[in-house]
């Protein structure tokens, strides 16, 4: 066995909208790998939003996302996002 | 609304952008919406459209009813067919959507003065007749919109600002009044269970008849904030900390308190004819012949 801590790689990521966030913190509380934070940075409302403070934990679950009451933030796994890419270059935006 | 941004490493530059899997299903022009900071209507919003997505539901085919209130605006920040009703007639102009266009699936998303308080009686009889509607109810405790007066729901001893020494009306248990007039499904989930939520909603928009779904929800401006509960953070993990999983529980033993135990899960689930089925059959068995059936 290696003293050294063994190497974690991220198995996805989060995607976050600062301007609609409220800063109710429910993303960062119930995320299972504990690896959202608050950013120092406020967003034109005064509110902090959530950063990936430590993206090699995320694993894409998406239960941020989930949980966001202002659809600010949602998770995506790497395998999941080139499909998500294809589809979104295949249709107009919705926004 | 700004663009998605990728926090740190990757590098988006060049490529399509990727969507929040909500967003098709809001009118996004109205988004950010009017919600409190911590409230947890959005949550379930965000469920349910899981659940269209995953029930893999025509939308033109799904229709959604709101009363007045916070949960009220939920038909107008979705991008289905949706209608704000007047203060407590979800339900009745549900019944007449449903009856006009059997095809459609109709869904009615309201709080709980709404339809408890103001629609109780509608609530009681749409129940009793079985119509074949999905009654999504966000219970948050207190009269949000209108400034925090007290409730059908609010529980013995907590303030609200028409009760400044405490409430010491009985509260209506919902769970135990819907499976009393009649509804065929049950269910009792928070804010916190969003998973089985989206489950739960699945699962009761593939069935027949009055379904209904109690969603606990943190009003933390008003319900919190009089009851020095701390922030809507802190009730979902009360929650968390609270709620015992009990399917097919009685429902005279679900009543919710200010402590205590918070039972959730799927409380009834049975088959009965819905109002359109019973109408069909009485009619072909008294007319024979001369009975056109009507509907589904």
């Amino acid at each position: 066995m290696s003293d050294e801590a063994p190497v974690r790689k991220a198995k996805g990521t989060v995607f976050v909208q600062p301007e609609v966030c409220k800063g109710c913190s429910y993303c960062i509380e119930f995320c299972p790998t504990d690896c959202l934070e608050f950013g120092r940075e406020f967003n034109a409302k005064g509110y902090h939003y959530p950063i990936l403070g430590r993206p090699e934990d995320c694993t894409g679950c998406g239960l941020c996302g989930l949980y966001c009451p202002d659809f600010a933030i949602f998770g995506m796994r790497f395998k999941d996002l080139e499909a998500a890419r294809a589809a979104a270059a295949a249709t107009p935006p919705t926004r | 609304m700004s663009e998605s941004t990728l926090n740190d490493d990757l590098d988006l530059s060049g490529l399509p952008l990727v969507d929040n899997p909500v967003m098709p299903y809001l009118r996004q022009e109205r988004i950010p919406h009017i919600w409190c900071p911590g409230c947890g209507i959005g949550t379930t919003v965000n469920c349910f459209t899981r659940a269209l997505e995953e029930a893999a539901k025509d939308l033109d085919k799904v229709a959604i009813v709101s009363g007045i209130g916070c949960t009220g605006r939920v038909a107008g920040y979705l991008n289905l067919d949706s209608f704000h009703t007047t203060h407590g007639r979800a339900i009745p102009f549900a019944t007449g959507l449903k009856l006009a266009n059997p095809d459609l699936s109709v869904v009615v998303y309201s709080g709980d003065g709404d339809l408890f308080a103001i629609g109780g009686n509608h609530f009681m009889h749409a129940a009793r007749r079985n119509m074949d509607i999905l009654v999504v109810c966000v219970n948050n405790f207190t009269y949000g919109m209108t400034g925090g007066q007290v409730a059908p729901t609010t529980p013995i001893g907590a303030t609200q600002t028409t009760m400044p020494f405490g409430n010491f009306e009985n509260p209506a248990s919902l769970p135990f009044l819907a499976d009393a007039a009649g509804a065929t499904f049950v269910a009792r989930w928070t804010v916190f269970h969003v998973r089985q939520l989206t489950r739960c909603f699945k699962e009761a928009l593939g069935k027949k008849g009055f379904r209904f779904i109690e969603i606990m929800a943190p009003c933390p401006t008003l319900f919190l904030r009089r009851n020095r509960l701390g922030d809507g953070v802190d009730m979902v993990r009360q929650y968390k900390e609270r709620s015992v999983l009990r399917n097919g529980a009685d429902t005279k033993e679900v009543a919710v308190g200010m402590e205590g135990d918070i039972v959730v899960g799927t409380f009834v689930d049975r088959e009965r004819p819905t109002w359109l089925d019973a109408m069909n059959s009485h009619f072909s068995s008294v007319l024979g012949d001369r009975y056109r059936t009507y509907g589904g």
